[in-house]
């Protein structure tokens, strides 16, 4: 096809496993119903009634598609997005028709007509995708920013050109180390160059977390002082791509290079129950706040959480005395083995 | 043989100058007489160095090149400055404009011998050229005695007073004398100070208020300052500015 894609971001089914998503799925279907009771009562006291006598009918039917949805969210994803939505209201449908049927047999007064049943949880189950195909829609600039953001950061001529004359001035020493060094930083280009709209295990996170850190080293010696915890870090949960590097290089921008004397930075990485946590710890130097630019990266990793994990992932950053902490909490997902 | 002292925070980047300055000694014979990772060590050990020419990386913690170097130009014997940076764009769009020599890491043989040449046939860059080129205000003022370089923060300091050749810097322990003119440092302190009179810049944050003047026909008003019993006198003509500007605090 020789035309040029418009959204380098194609469009993706909400994630049915996320209790955010759900929820708004049953906030949108319960205000809906309760618009509907509104709408066609004469007077208020008779809509309540209405509505509890639409919700009884309904609430059943709403938890049964949700189940369904959350059962076989994973083969829906791996759907076209066009097919996945049809399967999504195929699926609604079918389900409210069974339902229908089954519920009129015991309590024949309950629902009046299978048609219409069956048009509204169509138009609902539409109206809902659509409703989250805007809200993706919204974040996805981040996604491009991301990426962008991660590339000039890393072609950023500070840390490229003074990576370079680092090691330059390894070659004839330290042959070997300045192999290593080139490799590591051709590792963190491809990582870079890749798409952060993926997911990747978090034991390739860190694996990319180590190699940057290893060219710091080699620029800043004995002034860079990383303690990395990390024994209880789950290596197949699944994060966003390049969502802990910017961090840590913010840590060591504005923690460590400004500084005179050595910089302290703490990375800990570990799982509490179904939750991942992570925190970045680097010293805050005050006079350090002119050198702006970087809270960019903060706001962009917080946006990408917000869509891939919507109210489900927390991001906090603030200043502890002498020591700037960023704590991150997403839910723990395996990668499939 | 051209004396050279080296200023860069990363280890890596004095010890590739030091590799270069080997390669090109056959034509360029150098010594290195001293290293500093960061600005004030630099200030601290280059004067007693003798260094002819010294490379002096931009960005560095303490205190950046440019500071450095304006604080070095006051010394007698001041070296010649090469700067070196990998990135900064501003700065080197500045020593363009200011025709500062500078040399771009990763550095080459060639570029850096040049430079060397360049430096030591020129000397020092004189002062005004420094200042210009500067991107933001001194974070220190310096006086040279006895041939060491004093640092006075700026933020310490409570008042400037012009006399006859020099430039009084009064902080709460003692006085300095800075060789400099108070037209150039109201420029470059705008923010922090204000004038109360022709001949004299106040702290900002030092004022505690204002007392009448009571004998003198000229003087109506007079600054209170944190610390010191000494009353500066406001001019008339400075009076409505210095109240409008003080009121806004």
């Amino acid at each position: 096809m020789a035309s040029i894609r418009q959204n380098a971001y194609p469009d993706l089914l909400p994630d049915f496993r996320n209790l955010a998503v759900m929820a708004r799925v049953l906030l949108a279907v319960n205000g809906a119903a309760l618009a509907a009771s509104l709408y066609a009562a004469p007077e208020l006291s008779d809509a309540l009634e209405r509505f509890v006598q639409a919700a009884a009918f309904l609430e059943p039917l709403l938890l049964v598609a949700l189940l369904a949805l959350f059962a076989f969210s994973p083969w829906l994803a791996r759907l076209p997005y066009a097919a996945g939505c049809a399967a999504v209201v195929a699926a609604v449908v079918a389900l409210a028709g069974l339902y229908h049927v089954a519920t009129v047999s015991i309590v024949p007064d309950i629902a009046p007509s299978l048609v219409r049943t069956l048009l509204l949880a169509g138009l609902l189950a539409a109206s809902l995708l659509a409703y989250f195909r805007l809200h993706t829609k919204a974040y996805s600039p981040a996604l491009a920013e991301a990426r962008l953001q991660a590339l000039q950061a890393r072609i950023r001529p500070h840390f490229l050109f003074n990576s370079l004359n680092a090691v330059l001035a390894l070659i004839r020493r330290d042959p070997r180390r300045a192999e290593r060094s080139l490799e590591d930083l051709a590792d963190l280009f491809r990582t870079l160059m890749s798409d952060a709209r993926q997911f990747v295990r978090l034991a390739d996170e860190i694996a990319l977390l180590e190699r940057y850190a290893a060219i710091e080293h080699l620029r800043l010696g004995d002034r860079l002082r990383i303690t990395w915890d990390l024994d209880s870090a789950p290596p197949d949960a699944l994060l966003p791509a390049l969502v802990l590097q910017p961090l840590l290089e913010n840590a060591i921008y504005h923690g460590v290079e400004p500084g005179t004397a050595a910089g302290d930075v703490l990375v800990q990485i570990g799982r509490r129950g179904d939750r991942v946590h992570a925190v970045i710890e680097n010293p805050y130097i005050e006079a350090e706040q002119r050198r702006a630019g970087n809270r960019m990266a903060l706001e962009n990793v917080r946006e990408r959480l917000a869509l891939f994990f919507d109210a489900e992932a927390r991001l906090d950053a603030r200043v502890l005395g002498e020591r700037y902490r960023i704590d991150i909490e997403i839910p723990y997902r395996a990668a499939r083995p | 043989m051209m004396r050279i002292f080296i200023a860069d925070d990363e280890a890596p980047a004095r010890d590739r100058l030091k590799v270069l300055l080997g390669d090109i000694a056959p034509e360029l014979p150098t010594t290195v007489v001293g290293e500093a990772k960061n600005g004030l060590e630099a200030l601290e050990a280059l004067p007693a160095s003798g260094a002819d020419v010294v490379l002096l990386d931009i960005q560095m913690p303490g205190m950046g090149g440019l500071e450095l170097a304006r604080h070095l130009a006051g010394l007698e014997r001041a070296p010649a400055v090469v700067f070196v940076t990998a990135h900064d764009r501003h700065a080197v769009e500045a020593f363009e404009l200011n025709a500062l020599d500078y040399l771009l890491k990763p550095v080459r043989a060639e570029r850096l011998a040049a430079a060397l040449r360049k430096a030591a046939s020129e000397g020092p860059a004189p002062r005004e050229q420094l200042a210009r080129a500067a991107q933001a205000p001194r974070e220190y003022l310096s006086v040279v005695e006895r041939s060491r370089i004093v640092l006075v923060p700026v933020r310490d300091i409570i008042f400037l007073r012009a006399e006859q050749k020099y430039v009084t810097v009064r902080t709460r322990e003692r006085e300095h004398l800075v060789e400099e003119s108070l037209v150039a440092l109201e420029r470059e302190f705008s923010g922090p100070f204000v004038r109360i009179h022709r001949n004299c810049l106040v702290a900002r944050a030092a004022i505690r208020g204002f007392e009448r003047a009571t004998g003198s026909d000229d003087v109506h008003w007079q600054v209170v300052v944190d610390g010191l019993a000494e009353r500066l006198p406001v001019s008339r003509r400075q009076w409505p500015l210095v109240r409008e500007q003080i009121a806004d605090q």
